[in-house]
């Protein structure tokens, strides 16, 4: 397993991911550098990503499109804040419409990525955080995954603890 | 523990939450159950309404905290799926490094284009 830890922040709706690898820097770094690598593990296998525009400097945007197994496509966009190849990224990620306007009523997270040198191989850290509660729970009425039960019986039982 | 149960980590804050289970409660009414200044409990109550867990009503001069328990389960139910997520596209990371480590010549969209 790459992930190392991952801490979930309820107060400042965070979530933080560490994975080590045993690849450098360098060649992590392609795997967002290069479009052609990003499109292989951005989206789930049942979803693939194509990426259309990929401009990884500050101002600059990624789009892409994710196409689901009705062929259905799903449009979303980055915008990219910061960038210092090949040791951290920053942008936002949202949803667009089918024309590839954003759109305003679907979750929009900031990504901070790190990556660092460590035992030879490199650090992952992504920082996740939800632009607002809203937005947060707006991601839960898309319901892009399952297997809530058990966290909201662990929720119950510290809440009877 | 977790810090996603950070706003659920602090006894009085469990408390407070428990007591408003049963019914809302003015800020207060909640305050006089706890040897601390109003204030304090005031922060509380902030800690666990910025966590979603309780909301705030005014009703005449008195505040009044409840707690929404849908919005327990959404919050914590975001931060899942965020997580899941991730560690779907971490883990097709690692085996695209791990493939190409392997076969580095074997894929002509990788390698560095220089």
């Amino acid at each position: 397993m790459s992930v190392t830890s991952v801490d979930k922040d309820f107060d400042n709706l965070t979530l933080t991911l560490i994975a080590d690898f045993a690849a450098p820097a360098e060649r992590v770094w392609q795997l967002w550098a290069d479009p052609r690598q990003l499109e292989r593990w951005w989206g789930p296998p049942t979803y693939p990503a194509t990426v259309e525009d990929h401009d990884l400097t500050p101002g600059g945007s990624v789009t892409y499109f994710m196409t689901g197994p009705e062929g259905d496509k799903h449009r979303g966009w980055w915008r990219v804040t910061s960038v210092t190849p090949p040791t951290s990224l920053e942008f936002t990620d949202g949803f667009a419409d089918q024309d590839g306007k954003p759109a305003t009523d679907m979750p929009i997270t900031t990504v901070h990525v790190q990556l660092a040198e460590r035992d030879g191989g490199t650090r992952l850290e992504i920082r996740s955080v939800f632009d607002s509660r809203e937005q947060m729970e707006q991601l839960v009425k898309m319901g892009m995954a399952e297997g809530f039960q058990e966290a909201v019986g662990q929720m119950d039982a510290l809440l009877a603890a | 523990m977790d810090r996603l149960f950070h706003a659920l980590a602090d006894t009085t804050r469990r408390d407070i939450l428990r007591r408003c289970v049963r019914g809302e409660l003015s800020v207060s009414r909640l305050a006089a159950g706890y040897p601390m200044s109003f204030a304090a409990v005031q922060k509380h109550v902030a800690v666990l309404e910025r966590a979603g867990l309780v909301v705030k009503q005014r009703r005449g001069r008195e505040q009044l905290v409840c707690t929404d328990p849908a919005a327990v389960d959404r919050a914590r139910q975001a931060l899942d799926e965020l997580e899941s997520a991730w560690r779907g596209r971490v883990d097709r990371m690692a085996r695209l490094l791990a493939d190409t480590a392997e076969d580095p010549e074997d894929n002509p969209t990788e390698g560095p284009e220089k």
